[in-house]
């Protein structure tokens, strides 16, 4: 197998694939989609902040859990950059974003905390912290609104401004795909998150550093939830008690499109990203292409299920052909004389 | 070398898990330089012990020591950081790694900026392989790797801790002959180098092959420890067992009669191929083999709780639908699963409640439980099977393993079944229950039930079985009647390469 099948057979190329063929269908009917200098840009900001919370999320659900409070610290960060703008007029940005992505790690770190100390599922525990987190917000903020006008302007222009065509914040996504991608792939640590996914007590017995890994990997979605949080005050200009709300269902529909399996251990935070990007896109495109509203919401649904049905297709397929390797390989009773030939 | 510290010492150590003593007073002691054989029943504590060694259990009470030095761990990272090195009995993979990333999983080979180098860790996976003398390809995922490839992958990371002490818990089970004897080969190389290797086995030609010394364990606790020239393998034998045979095996003589379950032609791909055989009325047929041979996925299969792919099973004559344990069970079969808590018990429920779980339908009117119905059923079984639990609402999980497999029995017999399926159904059970189960399920037998008795326990298939049926990688390969049956004609069908290969070896 040559480097390129083995990368067209990846399960990313497949996404990137129908990301491609949405874009490119859309673009046939109405060209202004991708050729005018709005519709690129559209095509690369809308996406920046999912993609970030879909990364972050990815790594949670490599080691078998899920993270669903990621709309609500999105919220509450989001408004703590904002607040932080009035409260203290001459901090700089990057001191403020550097804050949100800390309170964001911490507020991961409490999810994570119990996690792995309590040993309650993760889908309980983050249940509860999004309604927890969301409460503090709303108590936080009342009915304040914090405006354009209340933030900077230069922070606001980091929400609309290109480099070389291309959006800031779209540039910022894409840095940390790629630091958190390479760390996945390369670092022992990104390994061993694989392993805790594949086998929680294997990796006990082990002797992974369980704990720490799982504390780490929410403790990262939680920072990563924080800057999407300062993203998301840069490019919509607004921050309410209720921004971010619902998004963790889009943040995990789109880690389950990207390829990422729901009970741990494989796919790649590169696949995540491409299915924000698809299923994002795919909401933009339906309109253009004059699909009614109510079938939009259900082709979304449809992409997020037909993903999952794919992962089990794959994944039987793949355990079948691994199983009948096997018996070809030892044909009853005769299997370990063949291999006492095979060896040299 | 007997006057430096030895690599391992161990005395009087003590585990329990709940009411189950598991280890009442293990005492090791390993020199450098040594092949130290293990050896033992099932459930005479081996397996405890080493998970005590290597970090995964802490004990209740005793002394380990690591080159004179006490220890106590509290995790495996803390024992393989001291440099011991342990092969687990079940091998535990990571299916969606590599094989190569299994091996060198947590301490990867790293090149610039702390990357992970997986050229350096490709070739080091290819040189474990080598010097074991197997083909496998570091780079395939561990998923859907046989039991002895991954017994092998887990070898090639043990070998590669380059650890001071070796324990190897039965590591020769699934393995052909040429593997076993380059691992032997491997493990007497440590032994030059000045390691220390403790080798656990229940092959005790293997044990005079291979080791130097050979402490023998019983129920839990040491029984003696000799060099191994010293010792003669009968005299082996009777130490671990320690008790006559027919106590342990009330064998209750009965006639066979009609067929009763008739299994033709059994297939799923990947788990087990053409299986077929009967087992009458009155008999017990015991299904023996290596762990991960294919029996329970066989019994599963049979049930109807896993699908298959090709042949039938047939109850009295009457093909069941694959796939459907309700039809299964109105047909007269009955499955007491290998795991009782996971599978065969709701734990947190009374034992009337577990007793009458299968058969509740029949106790019910117009759909309503008839909570009289219930506990006249639990009271009638548990006082037939002897079943000692304070009182009928008394929860499942306060219960011993012996009483807990007795209520599992009891929910299966209450719904009268024809055949009996029984999977492990001694595991972790003290040896006096041990009895009474064997008691009851000869007399049931006796009474014309036909049960199929699935057991990793050789003494208990050859003392209970009319006939056993051998298992290997699947397939049955062998039909022995009960005077056949004896310890080497039963290893050497279940053992892969053995008929051919292993004797030479030994």
């Amino acid at each position: 197998m040559t480097a390129l099948t083995a990368l067209l057979r990846r399960r990313e190329a497949g996404i990137a694939l129908a990301l491609l063929v949405v874009i490119g269908v859309t673009t046939a009917i109405q060209p202004g989609f991708l050729l005018s200098s709005g519709g690129w840009r559209d095509l690369l900001l809308t996406p920046a902040i999912l993609v970030v919370l879909a990364v972050g999320q990815a790594v949670v659900v490599i080691t078998r859990n899920v993270d669903l409070s990621v709309g609500s610290m999105l919220g509450l960060t989001a408004y703590l950059a904002g607040r932080l703008f009035i409260d203290v007029p001459d901090l700089p940005i990057v001191v403020v974003a550097l804050v949100a992505v800390a309170a964001g790690a911490v507020l991961g770190l409490v999810n994570g905390s119990i996690v792995a100390f309590a040993r309650v599922p993760a889908l309980v525990i983050t249940l509860g912290t999004l309604y927890v987190y969301r409460g503090v917000a709303l108590t936080w903020a009342g009915s304040d609104r914090i405006d354009a006008g209340d933030m900077p302007r230069a922070f606001l222009a980091l929400g609309t401004r290109q480099v070389l065509g291309v959006p800031v914040l779209t540039i910022v996504a894409a840095v940390v795909l790629a630091v958190v991608a390479y760390y996945m792939y390369t670092s022992r640590g990104g390994r061993q998150l694989y392993a805790i996914g594949s086998d929680p007590d294997a990796a006990e017995l082990q002797g992974l550093p369980v704990r720490r890994r799982l504390l780490g990997a929410f403790a990262l979605n939680g920072a990563l939830a924080g800057l999407a949080g300062v993203m998301f005050a840069a490019r919509y200009g607004t921050v309410s008690s209720g921004a971010g709300v619902g998004l963790e269902l889009q943040v995990v529909g789109a880690v389950v499109v990207g390829g990422v399996a729901i009970f741990g251990g494989s796919g790649t935070v590169v696949g995540a990203a491409l299915g924000a990007m698809l299923l994002l896109t795919i909401n933009r495109a339906l309109p253009v292409v004059g699909i009614p509203d109510f079938w939009q919401r259900a082709v979304v649904g449809a992409l997020i299920i037909g993903a999952i049905a794919l992962d089990r297709v794959l994944a039987r397929r793949r355990s079948h052909r691994l199983a009948a390797e096997r018996d070809t390989d030892q044909p009853g009773g005769a299997g370990p004389a063949d291999r006492e030939e095979a060896t040299p | 070398m007997q006057n430096a510290a030895p690599t391992l010492r161990l005395e009087g150590v003590a585990k329990s898990f709940g009411p189950v003593a598991a280890l009442r007073s293990g005492t090791l002691v390993v020199q450098p330089g040594s092949i130290h054989a293990l050896v033992g029943e099932n459930g005479a504590g081996k397996s405890t012990l080493v998970k005590i060694v290597g970090g995964v259990h802490r004990r209740d009470a005793g002394v380990v020591e690591l080159d004179g030095e006490p220890v106590d761990f509290t995790g495996p990272a803390e024992a393989k950081a001291a440099g011991v090195a342990v092969i687990h009995q079940e091998p535990a993979s990571f299916p969606d790694l590599t094989v190569a990333e299994n091996i060198y999983l947590g301490r990867e080979p790293l090149g610039r900026f702390r990357r992970i180098d997986r050229r350096a860790m490709r070739a080091g996976a290819r040189e474990l392989f080598r010097d074991l003398g197997v083909d496998l390809d570091p780079d395939r995922p561990a998923e859907g790797l046989s039991i002895a490839d991954q017994q092998i992958v887990e070898i090639a990371k043990a070998i590669s801790l380059d650890a001071r002490l070796l324990v190897m818990d039965e590591p020769t089970a699934a393995l052909s002959a040429v593997e076993v004897r380059r691992l032997f080969a491997v493990a007497r190389g440590l032994r030059d180098a000045g390691r220390a290797v403790v080798f656990i086995s229940h092959r005790l030609d293997e044990v005079a092959d291979l080791c130097d010394t050979v402490t023998v364990m019983r129920d839990g606790e040491h029984v003696s420890t000799d060099p191994v020239a010293g010792v003669t393998a009968d005299e082996l034998v009777r130490r671990m067992v320690g008790r006559a045979v027919s106590d342990l095996y009330p064998k209750v003589p009965s006639t066979p009669g009609e067929v009763v379950l008739r299994v033709e032609g059994l297939q799923s791909t990947g788990t087990f191929h053409d299986v077929s055989f009967e087992v009458r009325a009155g008999e017990i047929v015991g299904l023996a083999g290596l762990v991960g041979a294919g029996r329970s996925e066989i019994a599963r299969a049979v049930f109807g709780v896993d699908r298959y792919d090709a042949g039938r099973v047939a109850v009295d004559g009457r093909t069941l639908r694959p796939g459907d344990p309700t039809a299964a069970i109105a047909a007269g079969l009955a499955l007491v699963p290998e795991d009782r808590r996971l599978e065969g018990l709701v734990t947190e429920s009374s034992v009337a409640r577990n007793v009458s779980a299968v058969s509740r339908r029949r106790l019910a009117r117009l759909g309503i439980l008839l909570p009289d119905a219930e506990a006249r059923l639990a009271r009638d079984w548990s006082g037939r099977l002897a079943v000692k639990a304070g009182a009928l609402d008394a929860v499942a999980t306060t219960m011993s393993g012996g009483n807990q497999q007795k209520v599992v029995l009891a929910k299966w017999l209450a719904t009268g079944p024809k055949v009996l399926i029984v999977d492990e159904p001694t595991r972790g059970i003290d040896v006096g229950t041990k009895a009474e189960v064997h008691r009851l399920l000869s007399t049931l037998a006796a009474e014309g039930l036909a049960v199929l008795m699935i057991s990793s326990e050789l003494p208990e298939v050859l003392g209970m079985a009319d006939r056993v049926l051998v298992v290997r990688e699947g397939r049955i390969v062998a039909a022995l009647d009960r005077a056949d049956a004896t310890p080497e004609t039963v290893m050497r069908a279940a053992t892969p390469g053995a008929s051919s290969e292993r004797g030479d070896a030994a």
